[in-house]
Order: C-alpha cells, then sequence, then structure tokens
C-alpha cells in the first residue's frame, strides 16, 4: 500500500523519525481541524510544519456530505432547486437559475425576455452578495472587523429584495421552469434602485479601507500565488482563475440568458496571489452593478414566464375553476409530462467558477443521474500546493481568499 | 463550433480506428465513446494534438447502468474543453462489473479528486491514482452509495416511520 | 421618540434593606448567567450565514450578553450547532460537546441540525440530539434572525429559572448517562 493511502498523520510520522533539524528541533504535526475559528466552513488540513513554516498538507473533506447528488435521483425536477440552493449559500440565486436553465434546455422551452433580463438582474445581485462575505471576511481574517460590520449591513438589503421577490432570505427556491413565479413587484424594484444609490458609496469606503492599507498589502502580496498555467491545470475557474491571469468567464464564452446584449468587462489580475483575488472580486462587483443599471434600463414589458402549461404549474385560482388547469397542475405534481431522454450539460459563472449541471435524463419525472460540477471542489485540490513553504497565518489568508464554501465542496 | 465535428471524427478515428464509435451532437456538445483500453490515449490525444487542444477538463463523472449488459454497467464520462476555440466534448468509456480504467491524473491534475469522488461513490478503481481512497463519505464505509441498488435513506434511522412516507418493501 | 428613559428590570424576588439585598443563591446566579451567556458557534452551513448576519450589526446578537463568541469549547457556555451535521462529523461534535465545562447548553439551530432537515439521507445524522442532549430547538431553514434570536432569549429563561444544583443531580446525571456521555 503506497504511503499516499495511510491516514496523514501516520505518514507525516514517518517522514518527523527520519528527518532532524541541524538546531535539534524536529518537524511537527499540527490539526487544522475541522471546527476552526478562521476556516469558513468545515474542512480539516493536517500540516506537517517546521515551526511555523508549513511543509506539506492534507486536506480532508466531507465532512457535511449531504450526498445531494443521490437525493437528486429520488426527486422531481421542480424539487431539486432546493437543493441548489443549499450549495454555494452564499449566492444561491445563481445556483437557482443555472438549475433551471438547464432543465428549460433538456425541454427546450424558449424564455421570454423579461424573464431573462430578471435572472440576470438577480444572478448579478447574488454575485455582489457573494463577493461582499468573500472580502470582508479575508478582511476580518487579517484582522479588520470594521470592513464586515460595513458592508455586511448591504448583504442585509439584498436579502430584502430576494424577500420581495421570492419570500426567503438566503436559500431563496427562486423561479420556475420556464421564468419566475411572479412578476416583481414596485417594492422590488423600489428597493433595488435604492441598493443601487446607497452601495456604491459603501463599496468604495470598503474598498478605500482595503486597498491601499500597508497592513493588508503586506498580509496578501505574494501570498499564495499560483501561476495561470498551473492553474488551468488544476482546474480553477472563475474569480481565482482570473486573478491568475486568465480571462475565462462563461458569461462571455457561452453567454447564457441574454448575457451577449449587456455590455461588460473581465477584471483579470496578474499574479494569482491573494491580493489579486481581493482585488479582482472588487472589480468585478462594480462590473455586476454595471451590468444590473444596464437591465434595469432595457428591461422589457411582458410575460415573466415563458408559455408552457406542461412544466409551470397554473395559478391557484385557474386550478380550482378551470378543468385544463385542474389536469395540467396534477400531470406536473404526479410528473406524468413529457421528458426527453436525453444528456445535457449547462454551465454558468457562479460566485465561484464555472457551475455546470450533467443532467441524464431518462424519460422520468426525476433525472437518473445529475451530476453537479462544483468549482469548489476542483479548484480547493490546489490548497496544498499553495500554502506550501508558507506561514501558518498565510494559510488562513489564502483559504478565506479562495473562497470555498463548505457547502459547495462536500455537496 | 470553431472546430468542425466532422474533423474531430476524422482525426479521432484515424488516430483509433475501431475503438472509438458513436460519434454524435449531444444537443451543443460533441460526443463519443471509447473503449476502455484506449481511453488514457484518446484524451492524451485530445489534449496535446495541436489543432484539437482540448487542455481542460471540466468534470469527469461516473454513472451506473445496472439495467444494461454486462460489458457496460459503469461510464465514466470526461467533459474536456477547448478555451480557444470554445469548443467542448464528451468521451465515454463503458466499463464492466468490476469497473477499472486508467487514471488521467498524470495529464490533468484536476482529475485527482474527481476520480476520488468516483471511486467514492461507484467503485470505480482508477489504475495507477497517486492516491485512490474515499474522499466524502467516511473512511470506515464499505459501500459504494451511488450505486443504484443502495438506498438513499439510511436504514438505521427510528424516527421516521416509512408508512407515513408512503415507502413499502414493495416500492422502496 | 416618546419616551427615553430605559425600561428597568426588576429585581429578582428578596428582601431589601439598608443597605442589604437578599435573595435566592439561585436567582442571582441565574441571571448572571442568562446575560452572559458566551456562545460557540459551530456553523457548518447555510445557517452559519444566519449567524454571521445575526452577529452584525442588524440584529446583533451582541445586546443579549453574547458579546464575546468563543471559539474554545472551554470558555464557552453555549453551544450553537448551526447546519447539518453529517456521520463524519458527529464524533467531532460529540469531543467539542465533552470539552465544554459545565454549565453548557446546546441550541439546535435549524432543521438540518434539530432533525436532519431535507437531508434524509445515508450520510447526514438525522438532528443532533442522537449524540448530544439539546436544549433548545429552534427550526428553520435558514431561521431568521429574529428566530435565533427567540432560542437565545429561550435558553436564557431556561437558565435564569434552572437551579444552582440541577448539574450534580441524579436526573441530569441520568440524562448524561443515556447518551454515554
Amino acid at each position: 500500500m503506497s504511503d499516499l493511502l495511510l491516514p496523514p498523520e501516520h505518514r507525516y510520522a514517518k517522514i518527523i523519525e527520519s528527518r532532524r533539524n541541524e538546531d535539534g528541533s524536529e518537524l511537527s504535526i499540527l490539526n487544522l481541524g475541522p471546527t476552526h475559528p478562521a476556516t469558513h466552513g468545515i474542512f480539516q488540513n493536517i500540516l506537517l510544519m517546521d515551526g511555523e513554516r508549513i511543509l506539506d498538507a492534507e486536506p480532508t473533506v466531507g465532512y457535511i456530505h449531504r450526498a445531494f447528488e443521490k437525493i437528486a435521483e429520488n426527486r422531481a425536477f421542480y424539487q431539486i432547486n432546493v437543493l441548489t440552493d443549499r450549495m454555494n449559500y452564499c449566492s444561491s440565486p445563481i445556483n437557482n437559475m443555472a438549475w433551471w436553465m438547464t432543465v428549460e434546455k433538456l425541454l427546450k422551452i424558449e424564455v421570454p425576455k423579461r424573464a431573462q433580463y430578471l435572472r440576470v438582474i438577480v444572478m448579478e445581485l447574488a454575485r455582489i452578495a457573494d463577493h461582499i462575505i468573500c472580502n470582508s471576511i479575508l478582511g476580518v481574517d487579517t484582522g479588520a472587523y470594521t470592513g464586515f460590520l460595513y458592508v455586511f449591513q448591504f448583504r442585509e438589503k439584498i436579502y430584502e429584495i430576494y424577500e420581495e421577490i421570492c419570500g426567503a432570505r438566503l436559500t431563496t427556491n427562486m423561479g420556475r421552469i420556464g421564468g419566475f413565479e411572479r412578476d416583481w413587484s414596485e417594492e422590488a424594484f423600489r428597493k433595488l434602485n435604492i441598493f443601487l444609490e446607497e452601495f456604491p458609496v459603501a463599496w468604495k469606503e470598503f474598498e478605500n479601507l482595503f486597498e491601499r492599507n500597508r497592513i493588508f498589502i503586506d498580509r496578501t502580496v505574494n501570498v499564495g500565488p499560483i501561476t495561470a498555467e498551473r492553474a488551468m491545470e488544476y482546474g480553477f475557474t472563475g474569480p481565482n482563475l482570473r486573478a491568475a491571469g486568465i480571462d475565462y468567464d462563461v458569461r462571455k464564452a457561452a453567454p447564457y440568458s441574454s448575457y451577449d446584449d449587456f455590455d461588460f468587462e473581465i477584471p483579470v489580475g496578474q499574479s494569482g496571489d491573494t491580493y489579486d483575488r481581493f482585488c479582482v472580486r472588487n472589480a468585478e462587483v462594480w462590473e455586476s452593478l454595471s451590468i444590473i443599471r444596464q437591465a434595469l434600463a432595457k428591461l422589457p414589458e411582458g410575460p415573466h414566464h415563458a408559455d408552457v402549461p406542461d412544466y409551470y404549474l397554473p395559478p391557484k385560482d385557474e386550478v380550482y375553476n378551470n378543468m385544463e388547469s385542474l389536469i395540467y397542475h396534477f400531470k406536473i405534481v404526479m410528473g406524468e409530462v413529457p421528458v426527453p431522454v436525453e444528456e445535457i450539460y449547462h454551465a454558468v459563472e457562479g460566485g465561484n467558477g464555472e457551475l455546470g449541471f450533467y443532467l441524464i435524463a431518462d424519460g422520468s419525472r426525476t433525472p437518473y443521474r445529475l451530476k453537479f460540477r462544483r468549482p469548489c471542489y476542483i479548484y480547493y485540490q490546489a490548497y496544498p500546493e499553495m500554502i506550501k513553504g508558507a506561514m501558518l497565518s498565510d494559510a488562513i489568508v489564502i483559504l478565506s481568499s479562495l473562497n470555498v464554501i463548505a457547502g459547495e465542496l462536500d455537496a | 463550433m470553431a472546430i468542425e465535428t466532422v474533423h474531430i471524427q476524422e482525426k479521432v478515428t484515424g488516430q483509433f480506428g475501431a475503438h472509438v464509435r458513436c460519434f454524435e451532437m449531444q444537443r451543443d456538445i460533441f460526443s463519443f465513446e471509447a473503449d476502455a483500453s484506449v481511453i488514457h490515449e484518446v484524451i492524451r490525444f485530445l489534449k496535446e494534438d495541436e489543432e484539437l487542444n482540448f487542455h481542460f477538463l471540466t468534470d469527469l463523472a461516473g454513472v451506473h447502468y445496472p439495467d444494461n449488459d454486462d460489458d457496460h454497467q459503469f461510464a465514466v464520462v470526461y467533459q474536456l474543453h477547448n478555451w480557444v476555440e470554445n469548443t467542448r466534448i464528451r468521451v465515454r468509456t463503458y466499463l464492466n462489473q468490476d469497473p477499472e480504467v486508467a487514471t488521467i491524473t498524470d495529464l490533468f491534475l484536476c482529475a485527482n479528486w474527481m476520480e476520488r469522488e468516483a471511486y467514492d461513490f461507484y467503485g470505480i478503481n482508477f489504475q495507477g491514482h497517486p492516491q485512490l481512497k474515499r474522499i466524502l463519505n467516511m473512511d470506515e464505509m464499505v459501500s459504494f452509495p451511488m450505486r443504484k441498488e443502495f438506498p438513499m435513506e439510511d436504514s438505521g434511522r427510528t424516527d421516521k416511520d416509512d408508512r407515513f412516507f408512503g415507502r413499502t418493501p414493495a416500492n422502496c | 421618540m416618546e419616551n427615553n428613559t430605559p425600561k428597568m428590570v426588576a429585581p429578582p424576588e428578596g428582601v431589601t434593606g439598608e443597605g442589604f439585598f437578599a435573595t435566592k443563591l439561585s436567582d442571582v446566579v441565574g441571571l448572571a448567567r442568562a446575560n452572559s451567556l458566551w456562545p460557540l458557534p459551530f456553523a457548518t452551513s447555510c445557517c452559519g450565514i444566519e449567524f454571521m448576519a445575526t452577529m452584525a450589526s442588524h440584529y446583533d446578537l451582541a445586546r443579549f450578553g453574547s458579546e464575546r463568541v468563543s471559539f474554545s469549547p472551554r470558555q464557552a457556555d453555549m453551544l450553537l450547532v448551526m447546519g447539518t451535521i453529517s456521520k463524519k462529523m458527529a464524533p467531532i461534535l460529540r469531543q467539542v460537546y465533552e470539552q465544554m465545562s459545565e454549565p453548557r447548553w446546546v441550541i439546535a439551530v435549524g432543521a438540518c441540525a434539530s432533525s436532519g432537515g431535507v437531508f434524509d439521507t445515508y450520510s447526514v445524522l438525522q438532528g443532533i440530539d442522537k449524540v448530544i442532549p439539546v436544549d433548545v430547538y429552534v427550526p428553520g431553514c435558514p431561521p431568521r434572525p429574529e428566530q435565533i434570536v427567540q432560542g437565545v432569549m429561550q435558553l436564557q429563561d431556561l437558565v435564569k429559572n434552572e437551579s444552582v444544583r440541577r448539574r450534580n443531580s441524579p436526573e441530569y446525571k441520568e440524562l448524561l448517562a443515556s447518551y454515554n456521555l
């Protein structure tokens, strides 16, 4: 049995026995355990340390494995939306919309323009919310608690907008096959406009607190760099890849939901270190605000959902009064809807990168196989390489800047 | 589609002949099937050929088909992406009841954990993998939970009465 | 603002005199404990984000005495388990609970911690009360910050009215024994 199959503590114990430093000191094993105040989510890393420097690391994941893929094989298409919320729970509308787009691709449904623009608005709002958490918590990890308190207030404002749209704050379960369950109210648009006025001021203040701050720069520049080639080998996508210099963004490569109607740039970093990741996320928030403004300005009138009675639940008063609607309601809930036997892969640009759904449908109301291509799971493999040679406090900062969300990692 | 699918088909069949088959457009992704014995070389060819240049491994998934014949019980599906030409491709390989296939961690570093996940869920043995052990489930687990015969719910749970969920020994 | 005078909380029942106030020890101890509950946030998933919102300035759990969040079990009073606990994580949760020093209380925040939630699967523990004793359950998926605050307030009621001798009583020992603690 190769050494790598042993538990990491045993493997490192062997290395420690065989090696002794010149000054008589020994290497040590540190368990950056699953319950650690600074790791956001439960992952464990067993570290082999030489004093304060990290020589090797082995991550252990799966502490929140909830078997999403197994559950998805037993749930109807409209029930899986609830699961997708809980993957990257900091930006759940993106996951929701990604799932609906996958199902619409399978069922060949064309979504009306108004619904597409509304989807773009809510996805960009979710991206802002995700980057708010990532960057402010990165600040907290370097010791700056104030930034977190300032911008988290705006996450509350985003929650209020979500509540107007769908009723929930965090795990939104938003949308339906073909669009939205109800058109957005006047209150939602009013709150959105207030947000668009107040948030840029606060975000500028947040940026000013950090981007030229001597302490922050010392803590984050050249910490955890990764080259572009290495990042591509490790399957990086999203802001972490763009910080390394490659401008791959699913919104530009394979535009979905009318993203090609909008004019936006892809911010790119240079060295792929923590500071670049921070700055790329900051810049992406500005781009998202610009996209929301463009979408609001060009928002067309029209239906908020596609005309697909086979898959979209009819309104309740029609169900009680109209025979046809009653029959459609029954068929949708019991799953007697036509579903083709095909394989679909659809990807969107999630908060952390390319979030993909590989769906094998077999004609029944549940998928035969649903694989979530989770960006966090794939790029977290590079973490041991990124922290080799760094100090322990740098390892924490690198983990925060990667924005690893445990729910998405383990799924 | 920047690289013509006919062109991809010609190059791949030119290199591998009878070991590849079933070239088709599955919606917007070109897909084909390869034998398990040559899958590593197929992926290497797709990655290293200058024209094809599928340099990014998007996803690696395992699938279980208990209703198929014995040689097609498991499948491993690889999805590759060429960012320069913006083309995707899907390659699948079928495995028998004792699933074993060569690893592609020497070609793509990100395949490491993806293959561990496929091993954890389906028991697919990736030969040559540096660290093939369970990743998401508990280390002590002996069965492979994503196989179709494995139940979703925990069989030992005491607080939920299956009768209220409509589950009987017949349909569960 | 109509009335700016702060509302004074009534003191516990007791006998007042010239320069002294005599009351039951358990009342004073209960009052002190209830208003200074230091939480140990055991945040695993989505409920953890709602906890972050509760600790942030809008809902501010620190008003209720939870000013200092303690990640060390020895220095924490209440264990807030927020999020799904899988079977892989259950031994760790138990270890953290065992390391906490008496008196200790547990709040199960969210549907997943209370009973497994949406995830009725082979890998998820169907409720943390399978491994540790729980005092307050806060349902929700995720519960709103107001609900989490209400859970803490209910715990404060429990703490205020708890007898000083409870932790040494045979019933408590029997409770711990039923969990093999």
